[in-house]
């Protein structure tokens, strides 16, 4: 499957990923309001993060793993892998916010929602005409979406 | 302000912030390099310092509400046609610092002549037919180096002829076009990557500068020139052998006369052993090569370097376009070398004094033409090549070139612009937020050398089309047909003295 | 390629699993990872298709409404062409003729059996625990009883201050029953947990009116004439009056019908690394298995959900033939105790003043805020979180990724918390930019 694959060498920090991934999960798709009203109003927060020290930078989020340690430990059946697409699911109806996932992932790629019991997590932008927002914002190519 | 130098407000930009478009996301915070935008923690908003800003447009670039705008500080001194205000605010400067005023990129002065808006192309109407680059074959092609007056063949057992003449080495290039000299550690690795890759896809070369060739270049050495300075910095015999091409580097159009200094800052792990270099020591470029006093000294130094490679490269010689520029021209050519390269004084650079910048040296347009007539009358013209350098800025220019004789150019600040260069200048600082005139790891890896790569590809590939198109209009199907055709060049607006020295006729003559 | 061909011409496998809890979900993604066409039996003794058993408490407190327990959709088992058998309980393993038997007189043939039959609440020998009135709190049926129960009821004590045991207190406290928590032993959650993060917990239910006595236990649970429960005496000498005793002490292997099988049951039935148990192609998987543990090296019944699943899929996967070997389980535990969060993984309670562990642990009573790392050969081999755990799945990674810590990383991670850069080079080159397929370049 195509996963998105983030390259530390050149992710240049500027965040403008967490930005694209904020408006691409937002109501309105629009950045101005997704950052300055439906962040504080909704709790909506970035799938992805980026991580820094010193000058190295990377953007990490899921890795869609082959066999998720999240989906094992989930207990309500909200993660799941999804056998057609490999993307690892979630369904934010049956999450009960036993923070399961969040123990068990070893690559820190789920956040709480900051509001309500719920997780945060990446999907890819499954459902976004262009791919994944973070990949198509990234202004240095850091972030690839590709098989690999 | 307060507890501030007492001319830190004439500053020369303004950061224009739109408050309804600004989110406080920090974006800016994060790409200034300067600080000129920073984090308020009291007032919870990012905020800005205008007399910080050096106009790199970075964070305007990658502002992602389009919230920000660089202009031009309004404020502005009475008008003085004689005290214009760059020269009121050099002296502020220099009352502070008591030093030379350092400058970046090439000279911004506008009160010298740019020849190439001065000159016009032909075309053909009706009785030459122009050509169609799309349905014909249109030949870009050229060969640098030393050319045969005269072939001579001999004939084989079988009969057929067998070439008598020993050719010299010559590059060859794709287009009539090459990246030209900038070390690496004035501008990064990645850069040079970069460069390394396009001229290779492109086919065509890029020059390395004077600060040697990291050896995991060596693979891109036949799109590579190998320049010789006068701080012979990585050089060696690996390193000679390792291009396509050997230039001996004389001058540079923005500094005529003088040498060169990279701080120690600049000088990385990286760096210090590609230029063989003590880690963070200042490498300093004498303004002479010292074993070059005389036209005698540069032909053993020439023909050092050709043994050093076993003749198997041309030789070039890099020299600033200055006062005796047709004659120094002449005694290059004579001294053996395959190559002259003159370097205009619009040419860029990574640190210059401005007013050497701006006030040594000719523009490229009146040197070549007077290099190129030089060397016909002499009747050496095909013993060497001649690449113009020094303010190219579009494919017209380079038509314009080959028109006055250049057999192909070199551009730098256009390959910059290409992969962000915003020409803010401030290049001697070692913090270019575009990420190349740095070695801060941080900075520098704004360039990613696939994105970069890429763009100097379509820059040459772009420019490449252009010139086909006019070559076609004028009925050319090969650059070797333009070649100091001055026939094909008009010019607007010149006295009789400047069209007498660029060889061109007057637009309606 | 060629694999698959032989594989797709070969007559399809049956795979016959016993039990349908989360190994035995985890054993048909895993199955259905290698393997396509095979024909899965499911027989399930409970009467509802798999859920999650850990919402019992969301159910008991009146979180989640029951059509929210499944753990997968309603056409799970359609698509992954698995016949479920609910309300079936096997009652016996012929090895040899390869068929199990059911209680409803059936003879099931199978080419590969997975025994996943999980825990069995475990219940003391206290005097008067036999009776009515106690219940145990691991299923759905006892949750749903315990809901009709607790509009009737006034009082009820538990006995165990386990995960189960606090987690069913904390929800018939939600319904309204007055709670008394009783463990034997100094504090709560004394397996996977450690004191200062029990003592946090048990604030936080002392806070809401749930009573938690440490130290003692039931020495006997007392009867009224009509034999129903009226309270229970305590070791102490303490009486406390109940309607109802809910038995919360832990679970045990629901390994019988393989002991009978004739196949190896330690603590649990022993599985190699392949997850087969000492009979050909009869496998095992979740709480009733003695499988390998990362951490100890050795072969432990860890009673946790997500090894259940690991487990359950590493089956599924080697009985389709995939000749993957289980990697090992590791401790880990996630609750929260209204609202405040705790998590806990690896080993977390080194044996004390053992030079060759080393604990850093910070508190912040006031915040409800604490954190301990266990090193042992500078690795991480275990911590627990409270409060704050945003961080977990990050300090998860240095333990189940075995990453030395050397001097100044260890520091960092002491210091400053996890993060990605304290990663070798290379593992974080594979996990996050592994080098494009050739054929990518």
């Amino acid at each position: 499957m195509k996963r998105v694959y983030p390259d530390k060498e050149y992710c240049i920090g500027c965040h403008i990923c967490e930005l694209a991934c904020l408006t691409a999960h937002s109501k309105s798709k629009d950045l101005i309001l997704a950052y300055t009203v439906e962040r504080t109003s909704d709790g909506l927060s970035p799938c992805k993060h980026v991580h820094e020290r010193g000058p190295t930078c990377v953007a990490l989020s899921c890795r869609h793993c082959d066999e998720p340690a999240c989906v094992a430990a989930c207990i309500s059946g909200a993660l799941q892998k999804d056998p057609e697409s490999g993307r690892t699911t979630y369904d934010r109806e049956k999450c009960v916010g036993c923070w399961s996932c969040l123990m068990a992932c070893p690559f820190g790629a789920i956040a709480r929602h900051p509001l309500e019991n719920k997780i945060v997590k990446c999907d890819l932008c499954f459902d976004r005409p262009g791919g994944p927002a973070c990949v198509a914002a990234c202004p240095n190519l850091a972030l690839k979406q590709e098989e690999r | 302000m307060l507890f501030q130098p007492i001319n830190r407000n004439y500053h020369e930009f303004s950061i224009d912030r739109d408050k309804d478009k600004c989110i406080n996301c920090k974006v800016c915070v994060r790409q200034c390099a300067y600080e000129a935008h920073y984090w308020d923690e009291s007032r919870q908003k990012v905020m800005h310092d205008n007399a910080k800003c050096v106009g790199c447009h970075r964070c305007e670039a990658l502002c992602p509400t389009s919230a920000l705008l660089i202009q031009k500080k309004k404020s502005d001194f009475r008008d003085n046609a004689l005290w214009k205000p760059e020269f009121i605010k050099y002296i502020y400067k220099q009352a502070d610092t008591g030093g030379v005023l350092l400058t970046g990129m090439g000279s911004p002065v506008g009160n010298i002549p740019v020849y190439w808006d001065k000159m016009l192309l032909d075309a053909s109407q009706v009785t030459n037919p122009s050509i169609d680059p799309l349905r014909e074959p249109m030949e870009l092609k050229t060969f640098l180096g030393a050319k045969p007056d005269k072939l001579e063949f001999t004939k084989t057992k079988d009969g057929s002829p067998k070439l008598k003449t020993r050719l010299t080495p010559n590059i060859e290039l794709n287009y009539p076009m090459m990246f030209s000299a900038m070390s690496f550690g004035s501008i990064n690795f990645n850069l040079h990557i970069a460069m390394a890759r396009a001229a290779t896809e492109l086919g065509i070369c890029y020059n390395t500068g004077e600060g040697g060739l990291h050896k995991s270049l060596y693979q891109y050495g036949k799109n590579t020139i190998v320049q010789v300075a006068s701080g012979r910095f990585g050089v060696h015999r690996d390193f000679l052998n390792a291009g396509a091409g050997i230039e001996i580097k004389v001058g540079q159009g923005a500094k005529p006369g003088i040498g060169g200094h990279l701080p120690g800052e600049k000088i990385n792990e990286m760096v210090s052993v590609t230029r063989m270099v003590p880690l963070g020591s200042d490498a300093i470029s004498p303004a002479p090569h010292h074993d070059i006093y005389s036209i005698e000294d540069l032909h053993q130094l020439i023909y050092a370097l050709k043994e050093a490679s076993e003749y198997r490269v041309p030789v070039s010689v890099k020299i600033a376009a200055v006062h005796n520029v047709a004659a120094i021209a002449s005694g290059i050519v004579r001294a053996g070398a395959d190559i002259v390269a003159i370097d205009g004084m619009r040419g860029g650079t990574g640190a210059a004094p401005g007013m050497i910048r701006d006030n040594v040296g000719i523009p490229i347009e009146l040197a070549l033409a007077q290099v190129d007539q030089r060397l016909r009358d002499e009747g050496i013209r095909s013993r060497a090549s001649i690449v113009a350098a020094g303010g190219i800025r579009c494919s017209a220019d380079v038509v314009k070139a080959i028109a006055l004789g250049a057999d192909a150019v070199y551009f730098a600040t256009a390959a910059l612009l290409a992969v962000g260069c915003t020409l803010c200048g401030k290049c001697y600082t070692g913090k270019c937020p575009w990420g190349i005139a740095t070695n801060d790891a941080k900075l520098a890896k704004r360039q990613n050398p696939d994105v970069a790569a890429k763009k100097l590809v379509n820059l040459v590939h772009a420019w490449g089309h252009e010139i086909e198109e006019m070559l076609g209009g004028m009925g050319l199907n090969s650059i070797e047909s333009l070649r100091g055709n001055r026939d094909k060049l008009r010019a607007v607006g010149l006295s009789d003295t400047e069209m007498d020295i660029l060889g061109v006729k007057h637009a309606g003559r | 390629m060629p694999v698959a061909k032989r594989k797709a011409q070969e007559a399809a496998m049956t795979y016959v699993i016993i039990g349908n809890g989360v190994a035995s979900i985890g054993a048909i993604e895993g199955i259905r990872r290698q393997d396509q066409k095979a024909k899965i039996v499911v027989i399930g003794a409970e009467d509802s298709a798999a859920y999650g058993r850990p919402l019992i408490s969301y159910l008991l407190a009146g979180k989640l409404s029951v059509d929210r327990l499944a753990l997968r959709s309603e056409d799970y088992y359609v698509r992954n062409k698995a016949e479920l058998r609910l309300g079936t309980t096997v009652t016996g393993i012929d090895t040899a003729k390869k068929a199990v038997t059911t209680d409803k007189g059936e003879t099931i043939a199978y080419d590969r059996l997975l025994i996943a039959t999980g825990g069995i609440p475990f219940i003391p020998p206290i005097p008067g625990v036999q009776g009515a009135d106690i219940y145990s709190f691991t299923t759905l049926a006892h949750a749903q009883t315990l809901i009709e129960l607790s509009s009737k009821i006034k009082r009820a004590v538990v006995i165990g201050g386990g995960l189960i045991g606090l987690k069913a207190a904390e929800s018939l406290h939600d319904r309204g029953v007055g709670v008394t928590i009783v463990e034997l032993a100094p504090r709560i959650l004394s397996a996977g947990f450690d004191e200062k993060a029990g003592a946090l917990a048990a604030n936080r239910l002392k806070k809401v009116g749930i009573e938690v006595n440490c130290g003692v236990t039931a020495k006997e649970i007392q009867r009224n004439k009509n034999g129903r429960v009226k309270g229970v005496l305590l070791t102490d000498g303490r009486f406390l009056d109940c309607d109802v005793v809910v038995v919360a002490i832990g679970v045990v292997p629901h390994s019988a019908i393989a002991k009978e099988a004739g196949i190896t049951v330690e603590r649990g039935i022993m599985v190699d690394d392949k997850l087969m148990t000492s009979a050909k192609d009869v496998y095992a998987a979740g709480d009733v298995a003695q499988a390998m543990d990362q951490l100890s090296g050795e072969r432990r019944v860890v009673p946790i959900w997500p090894n259940a699943y690991n487990q359950g899929f590493a089956s599924g996967r080697n009985m389709a033939g995939a000749k993957q070997p289980y990697q090992g389980g590791l401790p880990m535990n996630s609750i929260s105790f209204y609202g405040l969060p705790t998590i806990s993984v690896g080993l977390v309670n080194p044996p004390e003043n053992d030079p060759d562990f080393e604990v850093h642990a910070v508190l912040d009573q006031e915040k409800e805020i604490y954190r301990k790392l266990v090193f042992r050969d500078e690795k991480l081999v275990g911590y627990v979180l409270v409060g704050d755990i945003d961080k977990a799945g990050m300090y998860t990674a240095f333990i189940k990724f075995e990453m030395k810590l050397a001097g100044e990383a260890k520091d960092k991670l002491i210091n400053a918390g996890p993060e990605v850069f304290l990663w070798p080079e290379k593992l974080f080159d594979e996990t996050w930019n592994p080098a494009p397929a050739k054929a990518a370049r």
